[in-house]
């Protein structure tokens, strides 16, 4: 009997994240298209809501290719190894209090735990492939994840300190009334950038960067195994939104139906979750990528030693009260996000000196002389005509 | 790449038996009544709501064939979406001349695409050289190379052209049409 409840259990959870898993695929296609100015898929079905299906059914039938030279064990398994976990995590994810797979003492650490495979696939797939590009995003997959997971660890410290638990529902149970977003909203940023090198979005897309890479781990994929990385991308996208509005957000607390901890506290969980995932894919819309070195360094020299400092804080206010917390914390968060605008307006800085370096000293931009003999000025000059 | 005139009555003979074994692995089930139909409808449907284009730009048509997919004309509403990975992509827009130096890059790629392939041919350089038809080292037409299943004139092609090329492979595609490749191989070898 309970093998059997077990089983339904795990086909329903199955089911439920799935289906989310294509509303999201068909909302990232939606509202990246709205934020383009452009419409987003619309023919198939209801303003395109069969697009994924129509996707993932061709990519069924097209050719299953492994090319010559790869290696061929590590080839084959690469996109189960990025499918199941992102599906395991799933088992210590709580959806309301009483719809929970297996309410860990240590749930938090058993999902990150198991997060921690996906990069690994990564990996797998990129030496695996043979190809030079897939490399490069495997090795780029790993970097990110060594410099992310640190920071995203220790940020989740704070939480787990003030809720005094590991188990996700205790956490949510916790934050009745004060959501954790207000309590620690350094480590919130600090864990939603994170999020976001750890389910590769753009800013962060390194490992599939589609301009430098081809597709990155993806490029030599066909078929049914790309789809199976495709829709584990979109899986971990879903899991990580839901993990942030659990441990930040209240999960399934809120004022209106539903209230506290009932069934319909479902429904307030997935709306913010869609709420957060909205925030990745807003992101993902404005910012364009950053470099390798320069997401590592973001990763050691900013996020690291700010989650320290949030743990610090988060210390000093288990010991005072929650005022002295929020007031230490937004002025942690906000040294924060100054840090980061001065990096970029250091970074646009430099790049504005270096084009004006190029230029002559009125300002006018230096373009080769059509009088001059051939390799006289013309040899060092550069056209830098509207730049 | 043109089929005689007897293929073509054969194919249009056999009709369903052939759309019905557009899939080898279906091919080999002859009682294509029960579950080979509608798996067939199914994948007929998708295929006729999805297609991803590689990007493949060699001229100026490359910059129309860029526009199609800005916001003003959106190929996305379509379904159609730009992959830069030939093993992902179902079909290859030739946009621009091909030199004899291009050729044999242009045929790798083809060659690493996932069956069922397809290929536009998008401008007159792609379908016959265009304007550098007589250069010394231009290829006339791709068709010399591939078996192209959309011919899209124009130089370049106004990129409503080339979406309605698209949107024609897609309607093909549901109709259950077999691909120019497909095609050439049972007309060829005998099977697909
Ligand atoms: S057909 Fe015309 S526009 Fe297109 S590549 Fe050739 S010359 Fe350029």
């Amino acid at each position: 009997m309970i093998a059997l409840k077990t089983l339904l259990g795990v086909v329903v959870i199955a089911i439920v994240v799935l289906v989310n898993t294509i509303v999201v695929m068909w909302c990232e296609r939606k509202w990246l298209g709205h934020m383009q100015s452009r419409q987003g898929p619309l023919r198939t079905g209801w303003h395109g809501a069969l697009q994924p299906f129509a996707d993932a059914i061709k990519l069924l039938g097209k050719e299953d290719i492994v090319p010559a030279n790869v290696d061929r064990p590590l080839f084959l398994i690469a996109p189960i190894i990025a499918f199941i976990p992102s599906l395991l995590t799933y088992a210590a994810m709580p959806w309301i209090e009483s719809f929970v797979g297996a309410s860990l003492d240590v749930g938090i650490f058993m999902v990150f735990a198991i997060t921690a495979i996906f990069p690994v696939s990564m990996l797998f797939a990129g030496w695996s492939s043979f190809n030079k590009y897939s490399l490069i995003g495997g090795f780029r997959a790993a970097a990110q994840q060594v410099s992310y997971e640190v920071p995203m660890a220790v940020a989740i410290a704070g939480v787990v300190m003030l809720a005094e638990s590991m188990r996700i529902s205790d956490i949510v149970n916790a934050q009745h009334g004060l959501y954790y977003i207000i309590l620690q909203p350094c480590a919130a940023i600090l864990f939603f950038i994170a999020m976001l090198a750890e389910i590769n979005r753009t800013p962060f897309d390194m490992p599939e960067s589609e301009s430098e890479l081809v597709g990155g781990i993806n490029t030599e994929y066909s078929s049914m195994r790309f789809a199976l990385f495709f829709v584990a991308e979109y899986i971990n996208v879903f899991t990580w939104s839901l993990i942030f509005s659990l441990l930040f957000l209240g999960g399934w607390n809120g004022p209106l139906f539903g209230g506290w901890d009932g069934p319909l506290g479902m429904v307030w969980l997935l709306l913010k979750t869609y709420a957060v995932i909205f925030m990745v894919f807003w992101v993902r819309a404005t910012l364009p990528r950053v470099r390798i070195d320069q997401l590592t360094a973001l990763g050691w020299r900013i996020l690291l030693p700010f989650a320290l400092a949030s743990v610090f804080i988060t210390a000093i206010g288990v010991f005072t009260n929650n005022f002295v917390l929020i007031v230490l914390e937004v002025i942690a968060t906000a040294a924060l996000v100054w840090l980061i605008a001065r990096i970029g307006e250091r970074a646009g800085e430099a790049r504005r000196s270096e084009a004006s370096a190029r230029r002559c000293s009125d300002g006018s931009a230096i373009i080769p002389d059509p009088g001059s003999s051939p390799g006289s000025a013309s040899g060092t000059s550069h056209t830098e005509v509207g730049a | 790449m043109g089929l005689s005139d007897s293929a073509d009555t054969r194919l249009s003979q056999e009709g369903a038996a052939t759309v019905a074994a557009d899939d080898p692995a279906m091919a080999a089930d002859d009682r294509s009544g029960v579950l080979v139909a509608p798996l067939q409808t199914i994948m007929n449907w998708a295929r006729g709501h999805s297609m991803w284009p590689m990007t493949f730009g060699t001229a100026c048509c490359a910059i129309e064939m860029m526009t199609v997919g800005s916001p003003r004309y959106d190929t996305d509403r379509f379904g159609i979406f730009f992959r830069n990975s030939p093993r992902q992509a179902d079909c290859m827009i030739v946009a621009g001349t091909i030199s004899l130096k291009m050729a044999p890059r242009m045929k790798l790629l083809y060659e690493q695409m996932a069956e069922p392939k397809y290929v536009i041919a998008m401008g007159a350089c792609a379908i016959s050289g265009g304007p550098f038809m007589h250069g010394y080292n231009v290829v006339n037409g791709v068709d010399q190379i591939m078996p192209v299943d959309i011919y899209i004139p124009g130089c370049p092609p106004r990129p409503e052209a080339l979406i309605n090329g698209l949107l024609t492979l897609m309607k093909r595609n549901a109709a259950g049409e077999l691909s120019a490749a497909q095609r050439y191989r049972l007309e060829t070898e005998g099977h697909l």
